[in-house]
């Protein structure tokens, strides 16, 4: 944990409450999300006990299966929550705006400008927690494979139509959720975590309930006992008063009120489903209101100058994977190919070198960590030397001098960065520490001044001005280019078998509960 | 039995072929638990969570003197949420079931495929499964290193079903239980630990994977104890895998799959850790003399009949040492957390974060040192006693010279500085949004 970080969970523990962590929301949040809290049987893989659904707060769906070990019942459960969700997916897929993209023609090789779709907005999926995101991904690889009675006649267990589609949209959005940045599929205590410090661990902080309870102690108390009430308080019954996020129930709660009345349910008591029911909802309801009080807090915040560039790329990334379904691509498979891992892996990173640099200019505070860092330093113009570049045609290379109380880890000839007010950047390198008063330095300006021999103007600070300079690259761009996965060299496995294993469907056996 | 091959000089103190403790020992640790007590048995999943966090005193001293923590816990005012819902435990049962169905066939199909020796498979009826019943723990632990010296000595396919290893954890003897043990006619045993987290395309949860390696590396560590003993009598050259079988279910389905794991860095860890537990016996001695967990229940053994206060004080006779890690492997966590956070300690915000802060301790102390406003959230229940500052006091001067003497405390300041300027630029300061009408916008001016 960073030290500037560590010092705001310190003030969050002895204010009582949390302290921000960013000026900004650094995170793009829609305004009409799908929120889904999502409960699982425990110790089944990919049973789902129940779920509450919706983009209306006062309104969610409860889904809930009765008996878990049911395939039927967990096949209507996903049936039903296709239906819920898939409409919503889709209701992105048709207004679209164009965009010019440069593509390699096949033909010729070269490069040419083409105009593509982007949807205009993109579906955004919002869960409790990172384990909920993480069981939306299962959810996804569970189904996806799945044989409907139409795909395949002779289908041991045919799934209910749409399934399988439920799936490919819930793995494409569980990648998505992979790419540092990315709001496709949000875990609601990723996103508080982001914004804000509490007094208690990190660990700590994966618990909705207690996160939002520091953040917005309820009054006349502390964060702190707030937080405890909310992860162990109990009742008479010994069932916790604040239900977990899931999707793991509480121990207390399935074998002192689900397992008996799960067992009325198979004893064929009436009204045994509809006490189930109630059950399965009374424990997903304070959740599903949490998710939607966190999302109030955070949309209380003005939203981060790069954020509108990053939700863009999750449009695209949106309109990629809804092309694909269109033109009836098989599912994703279970594993990528060498070319398509390593590339994803690429990808990431380049987001991930994207989204701590974006972050940290739209966002004094989390400049200040970078400052902290030796990442960047900012301070006070005291000099400005003209000079210029040698060669046959001398370009303006203004030193310029200024003092900061920063320690930056800087090494000769350093490049550095500035954000420039058209939001370009500017690029200098470091030239020496000033004799004499300490913390002066001199950096040469190498960029960003116009093509002229006299600099464009603004584009050289004047005395007196406070600048920033990060030693990281405000747009860092990924490595060199990966053949196509029918190139793949024989040291990374040769090209991936001609037809991919992607469709297959997993093994069924007659009970397929333990 | 004591096999730290290549421990640190330190296990030299752990003294070796000790297999129960001395007779005064046992006295203090019954009157430790209370009359009449039984001890909780040790199981590996606690073994290895302990083995975690070597250095907590209480924590060793309370499992060496099988004290129940989670009575204790309970009697404290600070239950522990651990417990294991029905369904999870009626699915392990019954896939461990399923894997040793048939006499271990598919358990030993999956063993000679995972972890192949050069022997041929067991044919059907080939495997011996001696019976392992035996009075006490004991009885049962001398039973499994009777059955293993047999089946080592007589060279063929044997499966140990839930086999007792005895293990010396701080002086005193724990007994921990392995799904099974597969001896092969080579000589090499292997431990098989059976799960019911599904193995999805040949990848299970990492973390999971991980404390099932922690649990089984305490499982060979125990096994490793026999084995020496059964080569030292020559009844053949004994050695145990260093690669452990995991079994699970495969993707969705009920179907078993495995996985050999390999568990040396674990294992060394596991023996470290051990090595470094402080003798119960030093604990012990060190306590003032009537200290006694002692519940007092009541005849029917449910109800503490002992004041919170009395026992919270027997409790903080001896140190612990929490981490918000303590929370998911220690009953006791919820106590030692609401003690750490009182006392203020850094470590109740995480492990890692005492390393950057020098020898300050306390969250106060930190905030003192940083300059940073603390008391600036009245009406929130904060009482820290700091020095009040402004978020706009840049704290002390960050060319101060005592600053130079110790780089944590002038990061620190650099830090608090540097987070207050930029709160206080961000023009309006963000505030906390809060629900509650009229509540003090707990955001410092």
């Amino acid at each position: 944990m960073p030290l500037i970080e560590t010092l705001a969970r310190m003030e969050a523990a002895a204010a009582g409450a949390a302290r921000p962590l960013t000026t900004v929301r650094h995170r793009h949040l829609s305004d009409r999300p799908l929120v889904c809290v999502p409960l699982t049987t425990a110790g089944e893989a990919g049973a789902p006990l129940g779920a509450l659904v919706g983009t209306d707060r006062e309104r969610p769906l409860l889904l809930t299966v009765a008996q878990p070990r049911d395939r039927d019942l967990r096949f209507a459960f996903l049936a039903e929550l296709a239906d819920a969700v898939l409409p919503y997916l889709d209701g992105f897929a048709d207004a679209v705006g164009h965009e010019e993209r440069k593509e390699t023609d096949p033909e010729t090789g070269r490069k040419v400008t083409v105009q593509v779709e982007l949807c205009a907005d993109a579906p955004q999926l919002i869960v409790p927690s990172t384990a909920g995101a993480a069981y939306m991904r299962l959810l996804g690889r569970s189904t996806r494979f799945r044989r409907t009675a139409e795909q395949d006649p002779e289908a041991p267990y045919p799934a209910p139509p749409r399934v399988p589609l439920l799936g490919r949209w819930l793995t494409h959005l569980g990648e998505r959720a992979r790419v540092p940045g990315s709001c496709l599929l949000l875990p609601m205590t990723e996103l508080l975590t982001r914004h804000w410090a509490t007094g208690q661990s990190a660990l700590e902080d994966q618990h909705l309930g207690a996160l939002l309870a520091w953040i917005d102690p309820p009054d006349g108390h502390s964060g702190r006992t707030a937080a405890e009430h909310a992860e162990s308080a109990r009742d008479a019954d010994g069932i916790l008063r604040c239900p977990p996020a899931g999707p793991a129930t509480d121990p207390a709660f399935d074998n002192t009120l689900l397992a008996p009345a799960m067992a009325r349910y198979d004893a064929g008591v009436p009204g045994a489903a509809e006490e189930l029911r109630e059950l399965i909802g009374g424990q997903l309801r304070p959740t599903w209101d949490a998710v939607w009080r966190g999302y109030d807090l955070l949309r209380a915040l003005p939203p981060g100058g790069h954020v509108a560039d990053r939700w863009k790329r999750d449009r695209w990334s949106y309109t990629a994977h809804r092309d694909r379904v269109r033109a009836g691509e098989p599912p994703q498979p279970r594993r990528d190919d060498a070319v398509t891992a390593a590339r994803k892996l690429a990808s990431r990173e380049t987001a991930q070198a994207q989204l701590d640099a974006q972050e940290a200019l739209d966002d004094p505070l989390v400049m200040a960590g970078r400052r902290l860092a030796g990442e960047a330093f900012a301070g006070e113009v005291t000099a400005v030397e003209e000079a210029f570049s040698d060669g046959p045609r001398p370009m303006p290379r203004p030193l310029v001098t200024l003092r900061t109380t920063d320690t930056p880890l800087l090494t000769d000839g350093a490049r550095l960065h500035r954000p420039l007010p058209d939001g370009k950047a500017q690029s200098a390198v470091f030239v020496a520490y000033g004799e004499g008063a300490a913390g002066s330095l001199t950096v040469r300006l190498t960029g960003g001044m116009g093509r002229g021999k006299v600099p464009a103007p603004g584009s050289v600070p004047e005395p007196g001005e406070t600048v920033c300079w990060t030693l990281f690259e405000h747009a860092p761009r990924g490595g060199p280019q990966l053949p196509e996965p029918e190139d793949t060299p024989w040291t990374h496995g040769g090209p991936p078998a001609s037809a991919p294993e992607g469709d297959t469907p997993d093994p069924t056996t007659p009970e397929d509960f333990l | 039995m004591n096999v730290f091959r290549d421990s640190p000089p330190a296990a030299d103190a752990v003294p070796s072929a000790r297999p129960t403790p001395s007779p005064s020992l046992r006295r203090r640790l019954t009157e430790l638990r209370g009359p009449g007590i039984h001890p909780r048995a040790l199981d590996a999943r606690a073994l290895a969570a302990l083995a975690a966090n070597p250095g907590c005193r209480r924590r060793a001293l309370l499992d060496g003197a099988g004290v129940d923590k989670a009575a204790l816990a309970q009697a404290l005012g600070s239950p522990a949420g651990h417990g294991q819902s029905r369904f999870a435990l009626a699915r392990g049962n019954s896939f461990e079931a399923r894997v040793k169905a048939d006499g271990g066939a598919e358990l030993l199909r999956l063993l000679h495929a995972r972890l192949p020796s050069g022997t041929p498979a067991p044919e059907e009826g080939e495997v011996a499964a001696p019976e392992l019943t035996a009075a006490g723990p004991e009885g049962r632990a001398a039973r499994t290193a009777l059955a293993l010296r047999e089946a080592t000595a007589a060279g063929g396919w044997t499966l140990l079903d839930h086999p007792l290893l005895a293990v010396d954890v701080a002086g005193s003897p724990a007994y921990v239980e392995p799904d099974a043990v597969v001896v092969r006619p080579d000589g090499v045993w292997t431990v098989v630990e059976i799960k019911s987290f599904p193995m999805i395309d040949g990848a299970a949860d990492a973390a999971k994977v991980g404390a099932a390696a922690r649990q089984a590396a305490v499982y060979v560590h125990a096994l490793e104890g026999v084995a020496a003993q059964v080569t030292a009598h020559g009844e053949g050259p004994a050695r145990v895998g260093e690669r452990v079988l995991l079994v699970c279910p495969q993707d969705f389905s009920n179907l078993p799959t495995a996985a050999a794991v390999d568990i040396r860095k674990q294992l060394a860890t596991t023996r470290r850790q051990l090595a470094r537990l402080t003798r119960v016996e030093e604990i012990a001695a060190a306590l003032p003399p009537d200290t006694t967990f002692d519940l007092r229940l009541t005849d029917d053994g449910r109800t503490a009949t002992r004041p919170a206060d009395e026992l919270a004080d027997a409790v903080e006779t001896v140190d612990a040492a929490y981490a918000p890690e303590c929370l998911a492997a220690c009953e006791l966590a919820f106590h030692c957390r609401a003690r750490s956070r009182e006392q203020g300690a850094v470590e109740s915000l995480g492990r890692g974060v005492r390393g950057e802060l020098g020898s300050l301790r306390t969250i106060e102390e930190v905030l003192a040192a940083a300059g940073a406003p603390t008391a600036d959230a009245p009406g929130c229940g904060a009482q820290p006693a700091a020095p009040e500052h402004t978020p706009t006091d840049p704290g002390p001067d960050p060319d101060d010279p005592d600053d130079d003497a110790d780089p944590a405390l002038a990061a620190l300041r650099r830090a608090a500085r540097l987070r207050a300027e930029a709160l206080a630029a961000a023009a309006p300061p963000v505030p906390v949004p809060r629900t509650a009408p009229g509540a003090e916008d707990p955001v410092c001016r």
